[in-house]
């Protein structure tokens, strides 16, 4: 009669790997999410086409490229939001450690519990407080215990950079403080479930340049602890914060390298004409 | 995690059951009135006056009544919603037209047995006629005062969707306001007439302020100050009144009341968008 | 239907190009002020008529609170013969059966726009919603002897039957139950406020923006966890005002409550007790009332009738004036 998913259709395939930009550094010996000819449709278009990669666990991997090339649903995927979407199709795998995330004994809201997301306009519960926003993932899990509850949004707002600033805020609406502020609290948000993996999709582009480059230091950091997917459009931010960087064209995945490598010697021609500005 | 699965399906068929539930009585009385309304129809019924016996009784003067009321009420709910709706749309500044219109909704929530008090208070015992003030005339007076709020949201709405750019080029060319007005109306007139038509079978449909301005009759029609009948009185009185050949023709008067407003509301549902629920 | 705006300039034969028609300026003018008049007129009516409701009934009231004071809302005796008139029952069968309609009603109602919002496909989605406000269409005596012949007999009384069974030690259900009482007359007014609560809530929840709900789904949620947390959170507003305006409906409703509540003059602290609104009691007293006392009395009902359902309505539509100036779209 009703289902969670929308309108979805997933066909998984056996495990194919894609001879298109194996890496060749080794992130192939830790892979914590990999892809594997992925194909991603809303609708009747298709918006991805076949893309596989494998992204380093604890470290930062930035996808780049024009608008519509398909980064934001890559990640989509990889949380497995984009099949809330009706009428949106998907074939491929998404590995989470070597498991695939839709497969059929896969429970989804563990992985959305394990891969977390971080949105492009922050998006903090308006009605909840700050408090309440940072431990809403635990309330929906159905922890109760206040004190555990505090001290995980202590901890998560220590680790998101915002706990001096709003220690004395706490019962305050979670829309109530800045827009730098109000995505930290995402990004606390996010890490109190604990999650392995977090995925952002464009986290700075709603903000001013004091609160990117705050949230850029807080990424570094994180990476310690984190796997960090960061989709972007500014080429500047990869190349700041990403260890990784990939550049996404059509729905293709074209080049795939170490940053500093991929900046300064683009082995692909297209990559070489976006990063210099020729289009996008 | 299993738990907070079928916790999960339990709330959504909840849900479900929400619907069911809340479907049920409408299921329910259009097929009882329709089951037993049909049965005490005819045309001897739809043509012969109310009659206390119950033998060849029908729903004529009845009909004739409500007629009658609601179009006394419209006579007032028309003109004077239209133009108050013109007024919120056209005229009033920001903050004027927020007032109107919020006591406007809070009218439209004033429960229709005190609209029948203020008439009974104002005309009614003031007014002594036959019949004690019991008229047909106070009977549309507060029927109109329910349509107009009514009137003038769904106008003042229905407005607000005409296209500025039609104003601008009206106002450009130098055609004076009140025609500029005329030329929106006409522009949303589908929207104006779905307005009144709901709010008169609103009306036709109201038996608490009757109680205390029509009274009810057994007699056709006889001139507007003095007492009438309506379908809704007729109902009222004979379904309660406990005789089975009364309350088959309750019955009867129900199935055609029903059919009609359920009738006009289902057409303008299907004709338009519009929200038929008053709020 | 679309109306050229040149059809009137031909109409009136004046060349497009000259903005002012000589001739015609003064005539035109009047006519426009004569209108904006009657517009301004109209519309006065309005504020007009809501003054007049509290004036009108207030002072013709004024013969009652003389004789009564303020024992006509405390005391508990209506006893046209003697004279005596005081609605306390009336009023805590008023609330009572509206509290009762707002306990069945509104679980009910937030259920149907839950699924009207979140569960349903786009196509069932319009049908529903609009057979669910058809309910709204009916009119009230419709209802009300429905209520009589079928609802109650069929279903209120064998319900009532179960509750006192296996419930009967409380005395909130500990009395003949006939089923012509106060709990059927919640029941039928619950029945009745579905529509609204349901629309106004559907509303509500539809304006919940994707990107909360997304948040809710990305922190791994199930559906219905997702919507508790981010539909009724961030549409809380709209649904405490659909539930006023129920509440509001329910307390004046005449005709359904008249004819299954059972109509007795005494308030007793049992559902299963016939009992009287405010409503009711005015219905049940139409056409006898003669003397300057009881037609006063029977106004000053109608006096506190309105001030009940006006308190409830201002809550509501101040709620909703606050919702809108958030920045969703209602109504």
């Amino acid at each position: 009669m009703y289902s969670e998913m929308e309108g979805i259709s997933v066909e998984t395939q056996p495990d194919s790997v894609s001879a298109v930009n194996t890496m060749s550094f080794d992130a192939e010996k830790h892979p914590i999410v990999e892809v594997r000819s992925l194909n991603a449709w809303y609708g009747p278009q298709r918006v991805i086409s076949d893309v596989s990669m494998k992204f380093k666990r604890n470290h930062v991997t930035a996808i780049i490229g024009p608008s519509g090339c398909g980064k934001s649903t890559l990640v989509r995927c990889i949380n497995r939001l984009h099949e809330l979407v009706p009428n949106s199709k998907l074939t491929g795998n998404v590995m989470l450690d070597g498991v695939d995330i839709y497969g059929k004994q896969i429970d989804v809201v563990d992985v959305r519990r394990r891969i977390g997301m971080v949105f492009q306009k922050p998006n903090p519960f308006p009605n909840m407080s700050i408090r309440d926003n940072v431990v809403a993932g635990l309330k929906l899990a159905g922890v109760r215990d206040r004190k555990r509850l505090d001290e995980i949004a202590k901890n998560a707002l220590q680790q998101a950079f915002l706990w001096e600033e709003v220690k004395d805020k706490l019962p305050n609406s979670g829309a109530s403080i800045s827009g730098g502020q109000q995505q930290r609290l995402c990004i606390a948000r996010a890490l109190a479930v604990e999650p392995e993996v977090i995925l952002m999709d464009e986290p700075c582009s709603a903000l001013d340049p004091t609160a990117t480059a705050k949230i850029e230091e807080l990424i570094t950091k994180l990476s310690d602890n984190y796997t960090v997917i960061i989709v972007t459009h500014n080429m500047q931010q990869a190349s700041r914060v990403a260890d990784y960087t990939a550049f996404m064209y059509l729905g293709k995945l074209i080049e795939y390298d170490e940053t500093p490598r991929m900046f300064e010697n683009p082995k692909e021609e297209l990559t070489e004409r976006y990063i210099t500005g020729k289009f996008g | 995690m299993n738990a907070r699965r079928i916790l999960d399906r339990f709330w959504l068929g909840l849900a479900v059951a929400a619907v069911v539930v809340a479907l049920a009585p409408l299921g329910s009385i259009i097929y009882y009135v329709t089951v037993r309304g049909i049965a005490a129809i005819s045309w001897s019924f739809l043509t012969h006056n109310f009659n206390q016996i119950g033998n060849n009784g029908g729903i004529a003067n009845a009909l004739e009544g409500t007629f009658l009321v609601v179009a006394l009420a419209s006579t007032i709910g028309i003109p004077v919603g239209l133009l108050a709706g013109v007024y919120v749309s056209e005229y009033a500044t920001g903050r004027s037209a927020d007032v109107i219109r919020f006591l406007s909704d809070v009218l439209v929530g004033v429960p229709s047995i005190v609209t029948g008090i203020l008439v009974y208070s104002a005309v009614v015992i003031s007014f002594p006629t036959p019949y004690n003030g019991y008229t047909a005339f106070a009977a549309g007076i507060a029927l109109g005062l329910m349509e107009i709020p009514i009137i003038a949201n769904t106008t003042s709405e229905s407005l607000r969707l005409v296209p500025n750019s039609l104003r601008e080029a009206s106002v450009a060319l130098g055609i004076r306001k009140w025609r500029t007005i005329f030329l929106m109306l006409a522009n949303c007139l589908g929207g104006i007439m779905t307005g009144i038509l709901l709010a008169t079978s609103r009306v036709a449909g109201e038996t608490a302020p009757l109680l205390l301005t029509a009274l009810g009759s057994t007699q056709p029609f006889q001139g507007l100050f003095n007492s009438v009948e309506t379908m809704t009185l007729f109902i009222f009185q004979n379904g309660t009144s406990g005789t089975p050949n009364l309350v088959e023709q309750a019955w009867g008067a129900s199935f055609v009341l029903l059919v009609t407003v359920l009738g006009i509301n289902i057409a303008i549902k299907l004709v338009t968008r519009r929200r038929i629920v008053f709020v | 239907m679309r109306v050229c705006p040149l059809c009137f300039i031909r109409q009136r034969s004046v060349s497009v190009v000259s903005t002012f028609p000589t001739g015609r300026g003064r005539r035109s003018a009047f006519a426009d002020n004569v209108f904006r008049g009657l517009v301004f007129l109209f519309a006065a009516l309005i504020p007009l008529i809501l003054a007049a409701y509290l004036f009108e009934l207030g002072s013709h009231s004024i013969p009652s609170i003389n004789a009564f004071g303020l024992s006509f809302v405390f005391g508990s005796q209506w006893n046209p013969p003697r004279e005596i008139f005081e609605v306390l029952p009336e009023i805590l069968g008023t609330l009572v059966s509206s509290l009762i309609a707002i306990a069945i009603g509104v679980p009910v109602s937030l259920g149907v726009a839950v699924f009207l919002s979140e569960i349903s496909p786009k196509g069932p989605r319009e049908i529903i919603s609009a057979i669910v406000e058809l309910l709204a269409a009916v009119p009230s005596i419709v209802f009300g002897f429905w209520g009589l012949v079928i609802l109650v007999p069929q279903v209120v009384r064998p319900v009532e039957g179960f509750l006192q069974a296996t419930l009967g030690f409380i005395p909130l259900f500990q009395h003949a139950a006939s089923g012509y009482d106060l709990f059927a007359g919640g029941v039928i007014l619950a029945i009745m406020i579905i529509p609204y609560v349901a629309a106004v809530s559907r509303d509500a929840m539809l304006t919940v923006p994707r990107s909360q709900l997304e948040a809710a789904y990305a922190l791994g949620g199930t559906k219905s966890e997702v919507i508790r947390m981010a539909v009724f959170g961030y549409a809380r507003s709209g649904i405490i005002a659909g539930v006023f305006l129920g509440f509001g409906r329910a307390i004046g409703e005449t005709m359904a409550v008249t004819l299954v509540i059972g109509n007795s003059l005494q308030f007793t602290s049992s559902l299963f007790a016939p009992a009287q609104t405010l409503a009711s009691l005015i219905a049940n007293n139409y056409g006898e009332t003669i003397g300057t006392v009881p037609v006063a009395a029977l106004i000053e009902v109608g006096l506190v009738l309105l001030g009940l359902s006006l308190l409830a309505n201002f809550g509501a539509r101040l709620i909703l004036r606050r919702f809108v100036r958030r920045g969703a779209q209602m109504l």
